[in-house]
């Protein structure tokens, strides 16, 4: 991997939260001045079953270098199955990504509840560190919407 | 064969038990045999076709013709009636409005796979006990009939048929075939030899919609990929993401629908392998939530509309095997 | 275009302190569609909601952006803030920059850069929003509840107390369920019927409560504050308000040897029968099944001795209609079959029973006058094994995986009376664990073994044979002396698992709650909302939502009722507008998103479109009940063709959110 390259390389990283426990994760880090990477942008949904393939595409497409989707821990889903659709959808949809040569590591799905500030926080920093190694997303993107 | 299913036909026709058949008709040449619907005797007898080269799965067409006044008889080879039985489940296709008969399925023939041998100029193809005689412009040409044996039936799944209101020759049984061969020799190659492969094959992609519009499980009133509103359409191959975009969706649209009938490779004029998308979701499928064949009945929930508590974490992906 | 209003709150220093507000405010000044961009001090405060209402009338804004604190702070009052104003309460937009950025963030320039993107991305948002309008669906002030067992009983007598109509829906002849079959309550050894029977004769005297019994749920439809539910009236062959219940006919039936369900087959009664002395309602029914009359047309003796004339061999089932604006569930449970456990000989030796039926045994309405003998040749029993955990715990297919809860405490009960009452007995229990957690609990279980001397065994009884000497062996090991053992005993008595009541699982299914795959129903948190289902107003109480003993049943159909109540309290529900609309011109209708939706919201019709050659085709599509709907979106995503979406959370909302993030 190009490590050397990506000295200066700011990812840009799209997590998408439920609104129930990973927002209030996201929340609760914040009133407890945990501090996590820059690099994270947040999209808040009212359950990770919110989220549509498309949009992590979508991301990718428009220039994101990883997305992250969290939400409730299995058993905990506002909605009780939300989770559970979402975990089946991200497994298949990861797994035909890793199939097309994507590398592997630029998708995640963590499950943090409102609770675990401090496991958000160290959460976005790994996944952040994660994609730095990975450098800029080129196997999939739309080279039309590449920042000049 | 072809006798037996134009005599029940009009059969049919003539009692008045259905209005329209669903079959396939000849065309200019002896190998471009296209679906059809029938509604006499006359145009059965001048045009209907069954052989070898008779590949198209028809289920699809029921979607518009069941919703039409009257009855309609349909042929179905085995694999597809499983596309039938996902369109009925999926109440796609109006049950009490089609009469179907079963009849015996491949392996069938691929005309590519006769060119790519150079012959040209072809008049007909017969078979004869396993040997191809193909008659030319050029003279009589042979070769085995199992080199020209269409990719989608080098893996049959089933030889039964899985609903049918009256058959026409035996009913077989479900094959154990080893279609996931080529998807776990993709899955052992490299990140950046799956990328190399499929970069190559999917930018081959001219966007001319064939798969998706012969495909049983798309049968969408609109497509995502042609809806305005939802700020989600494309409609060309503008870039390697756009082809990306369109067969990723695609398959996931039909993951735990597709019931593996191979139509969108068998007619994809660039020859990609679009199966392979899809036997993909297939494989994870079967080894995460179960064995589940798509089609098999018309009761059984989809894997994707259903869970267990103990699912398998989406990290299994980042867990398994070599980058 | 809309006409946005960005407003940037310093928060104190809270936000200042790490962004550059006023850098932020003047960047997102720049963005198309925004054509006022303010920072201050205090947006949440008085003044910053005028300086917010102000500039909607000044500069007639149909979206507002607030950059500020979590919108799980604050957007109730900055909705309430625009509406006050004349705005649509959803045209507003958080951005969190302070929890999500400024207290994260040291740096105040990468800060301030964040802020703007997450700005931009509030503004993207808003330019999709639409207003939208919470509806309201009014409520019918009546509840019903299904099962009259204590349970039932406990919930009804309290919705009734608050001044509301209840049914109750019984499905055999009588209420009181499994708590009228008990002798005695730990871990008081009060008798079950002395503070039983008072309650169901309190439930049929109050005239709030009607009683449905013999009566099953055939259908339910609609939803919270207005379920439409069909009741089934069984056929009893006998006129409900005639009988007098004074069971001259139970005397005269020439039909005897009709096993005894009351007394678990312990016994026989006629064929005209009424279930035990203290039912309620206190009416006899014909079990068509045995009756001579209904079978061969001749005998109505009955129908003779019956001076009310109650007797209708006609009688057909009855379905009558109600509607309902709560539904509490309280079905109960059942001990399971043990037709699987040859092991412990259940089904070669009349003198292995259950604990439910060693209960009939002991009790002095049961078939023995509640004097214990043995059922096989009715002399004493003098040495007695109890078997804990017969198909709880389990992992094989045989039983249950879970423990039943109630098992340790009523083992200790039945073995103290035992001791109690015939001193000569010996009492054997074999156990896995003594689970005694509960107020006075342990104390009761210490007093079986150490005042009553009941003999405590850990472990596990492998194999019960009857002997041809009427005595049984029951092979066991001990495991804590690790010793086999081998009793003689005159009577086993097998503590079997509960399960739900059968009736359980189609109710479910009618109902679209869900359940856990041992068929208890599911609430909607296991924490924080034990007593409601996932699907609004319908409510869970007692042993039909896992293993309870009495006092826990009490105590969930209590809370059960105050949430009922909390509902039939209100004339009208305020539904989410952020509610799922499916577009029946793209609609499919392939059910899809019907089976990934919890709550039932979604249902089909054929509906008949115009088609573009002037013809008109009937397509099956999809619409959602936004009363119902809850807004999770899982059927958006389920929906191939993007014919459903959710209000507030649009497909091109989120993605024009993921475009303003990534550019």
């Amino acid at each position: 991997m190009q490590v050397n390259e990506n000295k200066d390389f700011e990812p840009v990283i799209v997590a998408f939260c439920c609104n129930w426990c990973s927002y209030a994760g996201a929340d609760l880090s914040g009133t407890n001045r945990l501090n996590y990477p820059t690099n994270v942008k947040i999209i808040r949904v009212p359950c990770s079953c919110r989220v549509n393939p498309m949009f992590i595409l979508r991301a990718f497409q428009r220039g994101a270098d990883g997305v992250i989707m969290c939400g409730c821990h299995p058993g905990d889903c506002h909605y009780t199955s939300g989770n559970y659709f979402a975990r089946r959808r991200m497994t298949l949809l990861f797994s035909m990504l890793d199939y097309l040569g994507i590398e592997r590591n630029r998708t995640r799905v963590e499950w943090v509840s409102a609770a675990e500030g401090a496991k958000f926080a160290e959460t976005m920093e790994s996944f952040t560190a994660d994609i730095k190694k990975l450098g800029p997303n080129r196997r999939l993107e739309d080279l039309r919407c590449r920042k000049q | 064969m072809q006798e037996a299913i134009i005599k029940r036909a009009k059969e049919l026709l003539a009692d008045g038990s259905v209005n329209r058949v669903i079959g396939w008709k000849k065309g200019e040449f002896v190998y471009d045999i296209t679906p059809a619907v029938f509604e006499t005797a006359e145009e059965i007898d001048a045009d209907f076709v069954y052989n070898e080269l008779t590949s198209a799965n028809v289920s699809k067409y029921l979607v518009k013709e069941t919703k039409k006044d009257g009855k309609v008889l349909v042929f179905l080879k085995p694999c597809d009636t499983y596309s039938f039985n996902q369109l009925t489940k999926e109440h796609r296709i109006n049950r009490e409005n089609v009469y179907v008969i079963g009849i015996p399925g491949g392996p069938k023939l691929d005309v590519e796979k006769i060119k790519a041998k150079g012959i040209t100029g072809i008049l007909n193809i017969t078979n004869d006990n396993g040997t191809l005689k193909i008659e030319t412009l050029y003279g009589e040409e042979t070769m085995p009939f199992a080199d020209a044996v269409s990719t989608k039936c080098e893996n049959c799944k089933s030889k039964k048929h899985v609903v049918f209101d009256e058959l026409i020759g035996e009913d077989g049984d479900i094959t154990d075939t080893n279609r996931f061969e080529m998807v776990e020799k993709l899955e052992n190659m490299t990140s950046q030899e799956r990328f190399d492969f499929w970069r190559d094959q999917l930018s081959k992609c001219i966007r001319c919609n064939a798969c998706r519009n012969i495909c049983p499980a798309c049968t969408c009133e609109k497509c995502v990929f042609d809806n305005p509103d939802l700020g989600t359409d494309n409609k060309a191959a503008a870039d390697s993401f756009e082809e990306n975009m369109f067969h990723i969706i695609r398959a996931f649209h039909v993951a735990g629908r597709c019931t593996d009938c191979g139509e969108c490779s068998r007619v994809c004029p660039q020859n990609i392998p679009l199966h392979l998308l899809n036997r993909k979701f297939i494989k994870d499928i079967n080894s995460l939530y179960g064995e589940y064949q798509a089609g098999e009945d018309t009761t059984s929930r989809a894997p994707l509309t259903d869970y267990t508590f103990d699912d398998c974490e989406a990290s299994i992906v980042h867990e398994r095997g070599a980058e | 275009m809309q006409r946005i209003g960005v407003f940037v709150c310093h928060c104190g220093t809270n936000i200042a302190a790490t962004v550059d507000v006023k850098a932020v405010a003047e960047a997102l000044g720049h963005e198309a569609g925004v054509v006022i961009s303010q920072d201050y001090q205090y947006m949440c405060s008085e003044s910053g909601q005028n300086l917010v209402k102000d500039a909607i009338k000044e500069h007639n804004l149909s979206g507002v952006v607030i950059c500020s604190c979590s919108p799980r702070m604050h957007e109730n009052t900055f909705r309430k803030a625009a509406a006050a104003a004349g705005l649509n309460p959803y045209m507003v937009e958080i951005a969190n920059i302070r929890e999500q950025c400024s207290w994260i963030h040291k740096d105040i320039a990468t800060a301030t850069e964040k802020a703007v993107i997450l700005g931009r991305a509030a503004i993207a948002k808003v330019h999709l929003n639409a207003p939208l309008t919470a509806g309201e669906s009014p409520v019918v002030k009546r509840a019903l509840v299904i099962g009259g067992g204590i349970a039932g009983i406990q919930t009804a007598l309290d919705i009734a107390e608050a001044g509301f109509d209840v049914d109750i829906v019984e499905k055999s002849p009588t209420i009181g369920g499994k708590m009228a079959q008990i002798d005695k309550t730990f871990p008081t050894l009060d008798c079950a019927a002395c503070i039983l029977t008072p309650k169901m004769v309190e439930a049929s005297q109050n005239e709030k409560i009607h009683i449905h019994s013999y009566s099953e749920v055939s259908d339910v439809k609609g939803f919270v504050g207005n379920f439409s539910v069909t009741i089934k009236k069984k056929a009893r062959f006998v006129d409900e308000l005639k009988c007098t219940g004074c069971g001259l006919c139970t005397e005269k039936c020439p039909m005897k040897k009709v096993p005894n369900d009351f007394n678990l087959g312990l016994d026989n009664k006629t064929a005209i029968y009424i279930p035990f002395a203290q039912a309620v309602p206190k009416v006899a029914t014909i079990d068509p099944e045995y009756c001579i009359m209904k079978k061969t047309g001749k005998c109505g003796l009955c129908s003779k001795v019956c001076s009310a004339g109650a007797i209708d061999y006609n009688q057909e089932d009855k379905f009558v209609e109600e509607k309902y604006g709560a539904i509490v569930v309280a079905t109960g449970f059942n001990p399971i079959k043990l037709d699987k456990y040859d092991e412990f000989a259940y089904n070669q030796c009349a003198d292995v029973v259950t604990s439910l039926e060693l209960e009939r045994l002991m009790n002095a309405a049961g078939p023995n006058g509640g004097t214990l003998l043995r059922p096989s040749d009715k002399t004493h029993p003098h040495k007695i094994v109890f078997v804990q955990c017969v198909g709880s715990r389990c992992d094989d297919s045989k039983g249950k995986p879970y423990c039943s809860k109630i098992c340790c405490m009523y083992t200790a009960k039945h073995a103290m009376l035992i001791r109690e009452k015939y001193p000569d007995t010996e009492v054997y229990v074999f156990y896995i664990d003594v689970r005694t957690p509960g107020k006075n609990f342990d104390e009761f279980y210490r007093r079986a073994v150490e005042q009553y001397n009941v003999h405590y065994i850990k472990g596990m009884v492998g194999k019960v044979t009857p002997k041809a000497d009427g005595k049984i062996d029951v092979q066991a090991s001990d495991l804590l002396s690790n010793e086999q053992l081998h009793i003689d005993a005159d009577m086993v008595v097998l503590a079997a698992a509960i399960e739900p009541d059968k009736t359980a699982r189609p109710l479910a299914t009618m109902l679209t709650t869900q359940m856990d795959t041992n068929d208890f129903f599911t609430e909607a948190h296991p924490k924080l909302r034990p007593v409601e289902s996932a699907t609004a107003g319908i409510f869970l109480s007692g042993a039909c939502q896992g293993p309870k003993d009495i006092p826990e049943t009490v105590a969930q159909a209590s809370a059960a009722a105050a949430k009922a109540i909390g509902l039939l309290c209100k004339n009208s529900i305020t539904c989410n507008p952020c509610v799922a609309h499916a577009d029946e011109l793209m609609c499919n209708g392939c059910s899809s998103c019907e089976k990934v939706c919890p709550y039932g919201a979604i249902t089909y019709q054929d509906k008949e479109f115009r088609m573009p050659n002037r013809t008109i085709a009937v397509r099956r599509v999809a619409s959602v009940n936004p009363a119902v709907c809850q807004g999770c979106g899982a059927c958006t995503v389920a929906c191939p063709s993007g014919a459903m979406d959710l209000n507030g959370f649009s497909n091109k909302q989120i993605m024009a959110e993921v475009d303003a993030i990534c550019k």
